[in-house]
C-alpha cells in the first residue's frame, strides 16, 4: 500500500493543466455517450447518405453538393447547441457545476474547456463528415478559411443559446426544449429543404435563424465559391453576443 | 498569529421569509475538529455552504482561514477541500477518473490510486458514479474533497448512510487529517461521531448556537444516577428528599433517572426511598451524561 500523507500542501495547478484535464473528461463525456454519439455523428451521417442517394427533393445543383454544408452547420448545432445544453443542465442537476466550483477550476477554466470540447468534437463530426461526402463525389468549392470563420461563429451562437438554456431552465425542460429546438432547426434552417420553397414571409423570419445562416453561409462559400458571406456571419456574431450576454447574466450554477 | 480556521460573527441567512441562520457566531481551531451539531433544518447545511463560498451571507461576517469566502475565493479554493452531502460527480464518470479530474487541479494532489485503496474503492475505480452505492459514493466525494491536501476541509454529513465499516474508515481519515494538523469542520447528527471526533462540538438549533464546547465539558459537568425498578413509581416524594437542584424522572417506563450533585448523599436517599417505597432497584448506576442527553434537552425532544 502506497503511503498517503495528508499533511496540507495545497496549491492550484497551472491553468492550462485544469483547463486540458477538464476538457478532456467533457470530450470522454460525449464519446462514451451513446444518444449523443447518435445526435452528432450518425444523424448527420445518414442525413447526408440517404439525401445524396434518394432524390426526394429537388434542389439545385448537385445533390451532394447541396447537403454537404447543410450536414456540417447541422453537425455544429448538434454539438454546440443540443449536446451542450443537455449535458450543462443535467450537470447543474447533478450539483457538478457547483462541486467543480469548489475546485481550484475556475469558472472561465471551465467554460474554456467546455469550448475547446466542443471544438474538438466539432473536427471530430467534420472530418468524418467530409470524408463520407467526399466519397459520395462531393466537389467543395471557395476558401476553406471563411467555412472555418461561420464554424466558430456559429459554435458561439449555438453555446451562447445551450448556456442561456441550460442554466436557467430545469434538466428535463433543457432536454426537451434542446431536441425540439433541433427538430425545428432542422426542418426550418435550410439544412435539408432549401429555403427558397418557403413562402417569401415565412423566408425572411428564418434567415434571422442561427442555423438558416450557417447552413446559408457554408452553402455560398463550399457550394458557389463565394467569399466572405458577410450578412450571416452579422447575424450568427448578433446571436452569439446576445446570448451569451444574456446567459452570463442568468446563468444560475445551482 | 494564524487566524481560526473559520470565524463567523453574527451570521444571518434568509431564504424568503424563512430565516435559516439567525446571528449565529461560531469559531474553529486551525488544527481541530469542529463538529457542527443540530436537527434537520437547523441551520447545519446553510452555515456551511456560506463558509464554502456557495452562498452569502445576509448578515454578519465570515472568515475562513482568514479570508472572505466569497470575495478571495479563487484564493481559498486551493486550500479548502468540501464534500457536499449529496451528488457533485456526473453519473457516467467512473469513480477513478473522477478522483484523477480532482487531482489534476492541485498542485501536489495525493496518489489517486493510494487514496481509492485507502478508502475501499480500489476495486471500484473503473465503476461508473451511478453504479456505486450510496456508501461508496460518499466515500468517493470524501476522497475527492481531501486529495488535494487541504489546510481545512468541510465535510457535510459524511457518514449519513453508510454502513458501520465504512464509517469507521471515514472516521480514520479525520483523525489522521487532525494528526497531520488539517483543519476539519463537520456537521453530523450522529452523537457518537461527534463524541468520538470532534475537539469542539457546537450544537445549533434555530439557526443559532445552543451550545458549545468540548465533548466532554458539555457531557462531564453532571453526572446521573440511573437504576431500573417497577413502573409508576411516585417520585414526589424522592424528590423532596433530595438534595436542592436535583431532578428526577421516570423515563421511558421502568427506567429512572435522577440527576444533580451525584454523590454519597444523593445515593442513600435514592436507596433509602426505594426501601421505603419496598422496590429493588436494578442495575444501579452513576454515569455520565451523553451527548444525547444534552442535545435532545437542548434542542427539544419533539420530532420536527
Amino acid at each position: 500500500m502506497t503511503a498517503l500523507d495528508f499533511t496540507p500542501a495545497p496549491g492550484a495547478a497551472p491553468l492550462s493543466r485544469m483547463v486540458r484535464a477538464q476538457a478532456g473528461a467533457e470530450i470522454r463525456a460525449v464519446l462514451r455517450n451513446g444518444e449523443q454519439l447518435l445526435l452528432t455523428l450518425i444523424i448527420p451521417v445518414l442525413v447526408l447518405a440517404g439525401f445524396a442517394a434518394i432524390p426526394l427533393l429537388e434542389v439545385p445543383g448537385r445533390r451532394v453538393d447541396f447537403i454537404a454544408p447543410g450536414v456540417l452547420a447541422l453537425a455544429v448545432m448538434s454539438t454546440a447547441f443540443t449536446g451542450q445544453a443537455i449535458a450543462t443542465g443535467f450537470e447543474r442537476r447533478y450539483g457538478v457545476l457547483k462541486r467543480l466550483g469548489a475546485t481550484p477550476l475556475p469558472r472561465s477554466g471551465l467554460l474554456l474547456a467546455k469550448t475547446l470540447a466542443v471544438v474538438a468534437v466539432e473536427a471530430l463530426q467534420i472530418a468524418v463528415l467530409a470524408a463520407v461526402a467526399l466519397a459520395l463525389g462531393w466537389r467543395p468549392q471557395g476558401d476553406p478559411l471563411w467555412a472555418l470563420v461561420l464554424v466558430l461563429a456559429g459554435t458561439a451562437a449555438f453555446s451562447g443559446l445551450a448556456l442561456l438554456m441550460a442554466g436557467t431552465l430545469r434538466a428535463e425542460a433543457t432536454l426537451a426544449a434542446a431536441n425540439l429546438v433541433y427538430l425545428v432547426m432542422l426542418g426550418l434552417g435550410g439544412v435539408v429543404v432549401p429555403v427558397s420553397a418557403f413562402p417569401h414571409a415565412l423566408r425572411v423570419l428564418v434567415e434571422l435563424l442561427p442555423i438558416t445562416a450557417l447552413t446559408g453561409g457554408l452553402r455560398a462559400v463550399l457550394a458557389h465559391g463565394a467569399g466572405l458571406p458577410v450578412r450571416e456571419l452579422l447575424v450568427l456574431l448578433a446571436w452569439a453576443v446576445a446570448t451569451i450576454a444574456l446567459a452570463a447574466r442568468t446563468f444560475r450554477w445551482e | 498569529m494564524d487566524s481560526p480556521a473559520v470565524a463567523l460573527t453574527e451570521l444571518v441567512k434568509r431564504y424568503g421569509r424563512t430565516v435559516a441562520v439567525d446571528g449565529l457566531s461560531l469559531t474553529a481551531e486551525r488544527g481541530a475538529v469542529t463538529a457542527i451539531l443540530g436537527p434537520n433544518g437547523a441551520g447545519k447545511t446553510s452555515t456551511v455552504e456560506i463558509c464554502e463560498g456557495f452562498r452569502r451571507a445576509d448578515g454578519g461576517t465570515v472568515r475562513v482561514l482568514g479570508r472572505d469566502p466569497v470575495r478571495q475565493a479563487a484564493e481559498l479554493r486551493p486550500r479548502v477541500g468540501v464534500m457536499l452531502q449529496a451528488g457533485g460527480v456526473p453519473p457516467a464518470v467512473r469513480a477513478g477518473e473522477w478522483l484523477r479530474l480532482v487531482a489534476r487541479f492541485h498542485a501536489h494532489p495525493l496518489d489517486p490510486g493510494a487514496l481509492l485503496d485507502r478508502l475501499g474503492l480500489a476495486e471500484h475505480a473503473r465503476t461508473p458514479f451511478r453504479r456505486l452505492s450510496g456508501g461508496q459514493q460518499q466515500r468517493l466525494s470524501l476522497a475527492a474533497a481531501v486529495i488535494g491536501r487541504p489546510e481545512l476541509v468541510f465535510l457535510d454529513e459524511p457518514t449519513a448512510g453508510l454502513d458501520p465499516q465504512a464509517r469507521h474508515a471515514c472516521w480514520a481519515v479525520v483523525e489522521e487529517l487532525r494528526a497531520r494538523g488539517v483543519s476539519t469542520v463537520l456537521t453530523t447528527h450522529h452523537m457518537d461521531e461527534a463524541e468520538r471526533l470532534a475537539d469542539k462540538v457546537v450544537i445549533i438549533d434555530r439557526g443559532t448556537v445552543v451550545a458549545e464546547g468540548t465533548p466532554r465539558s458539555l457531557t462531564g459537568a453532571e453526572r446521573q444516577l440511573r437504576f431500573r425498578a417497577r413502573p409508576g413509581l411516585d417520585l414526589d416524594e424522592l424528590l423532596t428528599a433530595l438534595p436542592v437542584g436535583s431532578t428526577a424522572k421516570e423515563s421511558p417506563s421502568g427506567h429512572y433517572v435522577v440527576e444533580g450533585h451525584v454523590g454519597p448523599e444523593l445515593l442513600a436517599t435514592v436507596t433509602a426511598w426505594c426501601a421505603a417505597e419496598g422496590v429493588t432497584a436494578d442495575d444501579l448506576s452513576v454515569e455520565r451524561r451523553t451527548l444525547e442527553d444534552v442535545f435532545l434537552e437542548l434542542t427539544g425532544r419533539e420530532l420536527r
